[in-house]
């Protein structure tokens, strides 16, 4: 096993969704919280890549936007490379340029009044790459910047250009590039290809394949597509309202799923090569996240949901080399 | 084979503009038959809902068929005044559109939606329509129907919302059913759910059904057959099992390859490199020319019409047989 890179211990984090101060006297409604993620823990080795599935509402994008630092976490701990990343406050430029994020819409991700070359220099000029003012400074960004675009398969010319006239493909690419601009070795990728056609999809996935073995990046994937993070993925964390429920290398959660959720999301996947197959879809949709189930919280839609299962929280355990969260695999039921 | 109920022939829709017409379908034929479940696929401006909306005449001004024709049953449908396709669409023809929010009304309870609908095509009383409604909702499976009944769209999630826009859809019992993305702005489990239950209804109302997607898994699971669409155009059609085994067109080949498969390992995934040509740069011969890894002379010159390939149909010089030596 490589040197773990990120290393993420009991992480938390709760959104205060209560109606205002006045509504809460004259109406005498409660404080409201969501736990978007609680307690989750795991580590991601130099070079690798864990991938996060869940359902929307599961709690992956929080994680995201926590490592990076979007949000403060609520409790525990990001230590990235041996450096504690999540104190209060802002973190230190030489963190923040080592971790950077893809995000999802490749539409609303990029400023429509900048052209390419300015998007893409931003975190440049942001970390102090232009040193040597004047027209050295200019002329290095711009090679730079350059560089960047051909590296994810654009060329030179479309530095000067807008983002309305790249397809989603193409914007994805962007957004790519500037994400690789300040030389990051952590790579957060919010649901990079959801929003693209399957053919561009493949030609992005295969982008972010090679810059990897390029370039030695560790990559956070963030998916809802489990076909997608059987492609990309060495480990893969199962979410279910905010907590993970399962947490295995990819080979062994595919080959032989734990959890029930697991089990009913790789059910679930339309494949087409079982055309005509006939599945028996599980019942029921995630719960409301405002008011969780007691016990487990997958305990309502779960075929072997049993009286623990409705009262006491199951633990992630290390359980024949994966790690799960259920009573019933811990019992040997299933 | 029995006499389709849905016959589309050389389907051509336009949108003029300042600048020209944009030709958005071009030359589009296909049929379905009773009961039969034909998937649309294809990526995003391929024209796969547009030829949706012009089969339940819904297509959006200035868009409109500027060529071919539409039969449903027998009878031309394409050229019906306003009131008359009014009267058939929900009737004869259900919609289902991929987002379940905006399909319903959200100033109004289900059940006020649903009674309007059934009594707009069906002969009921109040109660009846009631009724009609609650078993709909049942049908659909959505607990405590009556209690849902009286709800309002946002009361319902996502799934469920899903869900009564099906119980619309059906409310008519419609012969067939034209289904847009239903599941795509759902997750994976409740798409599941949604997929078999609507496999289920159109088998249990004799419904055919017109499933537009980008899904392959999707086709995969619940169609008889499938035409695969690239810029307007059809360029495979044929039983699901041919297409997605043995593609006949370079496209289809490459979308296949494309997807990433569950159960199998690849490196790298097959890449189509480019993109699909805007409408108003649709290149000479073959759409498909300038991204083909197979093409050859005749491709650039003349545009291929769908001929027989394999088990399947595909437009494709490649399969021509005049041709087939030169390639």
């Amino acid at each position: 096993m490589s040197t773990a890179l990120l290393q993420v211990e009991g992480l938390a984090k709760t959104f205060d969704v209560s109606p205002p101060w006045l509504n809460r006297v004259a109406e005498r409604k409660p404080r409201q919280f969501v736990h978007a993620v609680d307690d989750v823990a795991f580590t991601i080795g130099r070079g690798r890549t864990l991938a996060l599935v869940g359902e929307s509402g599961c709690g992956k994008s929080t994680v995201a936007r926590l490592l990076v630092g979007l949000y403060a976490p609520t409790r525990g701990s990001v230590v990235f490379d041996g450096v504690v990343a999540s104190a209060g406050g802002q973190r230190p430029a030489s963190i923040r340029r080592r971790m950077q994020m893809i995000f999802q819409d490749p539409y609303a991700s990029l400023n429509p009044r900048w052209m390419v070359k300015d998007i893409v220099a931003e975190p440049l000029r942001e970390h102090g790459f232009a040193a040597g003012e004047g027209r050295a400074g200019k002329q290095r960004i711009a090679d730079r910047v350059g560089e960047l675009l051909v590296s994810v398969g654009l060329t030179g010319a479309d530095a000067e250009k807008f983002p309305h006239q790249f397809s989603g493909g193409q914007r994805q690419r962007v957004s790519i590039a500037r994400a690789l601009a300040t030389q990051p070795e952590f790579l957060v990728c919010d649901e990079p290809t959801s929003a693209l056609d399957v053919s561009v999809q493949a030609q992005v996935l295969n982008i972010m394949k090679d810059l990897q073995a390029r370039h030695g990046l560790t990559y956070l994937f963030i998916s809802h597509n489990l076909a997608v993070v059987r492609h990309v993925s060495d480990e893969v964390g199962v979410m279910y309202l905010g907590r993970i429920v399962e947490l295995a290398d990819k080979a062994l959660l595919f080959a032989r799923p734990r959890h029930p959720y697991t089990r009913m999301l790789l059910d679930a996947i339309p494949d087409i090569h079982m055309s005509g197959r006939s599945r028996t879809p599980v019942q029921g949709e995630v719960p409301n996240p405002l008011n969780p189930p007691t016990g487990c919280t997958f305990n309502p839609r779960c075929p072997h949901a049993n009286e623990r299962c409705r009262s006491e929280r199951p633990k992630l355990l290390d359980i024949d080399g994966v790690r799960v969260a259920c009573h019933a695999v811990e019992e040997r039921r299933i | 084979m029995p006499t389709p109920l849905l016959e589309v022939t050389n389907l051509r829709v336009e949108f003029p503009g300042r600048r020209g017409t944009l030709v958005a379908l071009d030359d589009v034929s296909f049929s379905i038959a009773p009961g039969e479940i034909l998937g649309v696929v294809g990526e995003s401006g391929a024209g796969k809902s547009l030829t949706g909306a012009a089969i339940i005449g819904l297509l959006d001004p200035p868009g409109r068929i500027g060529g071919g024709e539409i039969h449903f049953d027998g009878r031309r449908i394409d050229n019906l005044p306003y009131d008359d396709m009014r009267k058939m669409r929900g009737r004869s023809i259900g919609a289902i559109f991929q987002d379940p929010l905006t399909s319903l009304d959200p100033l109004y309870t289900i059940g006020q939606q649903l009674i309007e609908t059934i009594q707009t095509h069906l002969p009921l009383g109040a109660a009846d329509a009631r009724r009609r409604a609650i078993r709909l909702l049942q049908e659909t499976g959505i607990p405590a129907a009556e209690e849902r009944l009286d709800q309002y769209p946002h009361q319902f999630s996502g799934g469920m919302r899903q869900r009564v826009v099906i119980a619309l859809a059906l409310a008519g019992e419609p012969r067939l059913i034209v289904a847009d993305e239903p599941t795509t702005a759902l997750d994976v489990s409740i798409q599941a759910q949604i997929i078999s239950l609507l496999k289920r209804l159109c088998k249990e109302h004799g419904a055919a059904v017109m499933l537009v997607t980008h899904d392959m898994g999707v086709i995969a699971e619940t169609c008889d057959r499938v035409a695969v669409m690239y810029a307007g155009r059809i360029v495979e059609m044929g039983p699901v099992e041919a297409v997605i085994h043995s593609p006949a067109h370079p496209y289809t080949v490459g979308l296949m390859g494309s997807i990433p498969a569950m159960d199998e390992e690849r490196e790298r995934l097959l890449q189509i490199d480019g993109a699909m040509p805007r409408l108003n740069a649709i290149p000479a011969g073959c759409a498909f020319n300038p991204r083909c890894p197979r093409a050859f002379a005749p491709c650039r010159i003349e545009r291929p019409d769908l001929m027989a390939a394999g088990s399947t149909r595909a437009a494709c010089w490649l399969h021509a047989p005049t041709w087939q030596a030169a390639a």
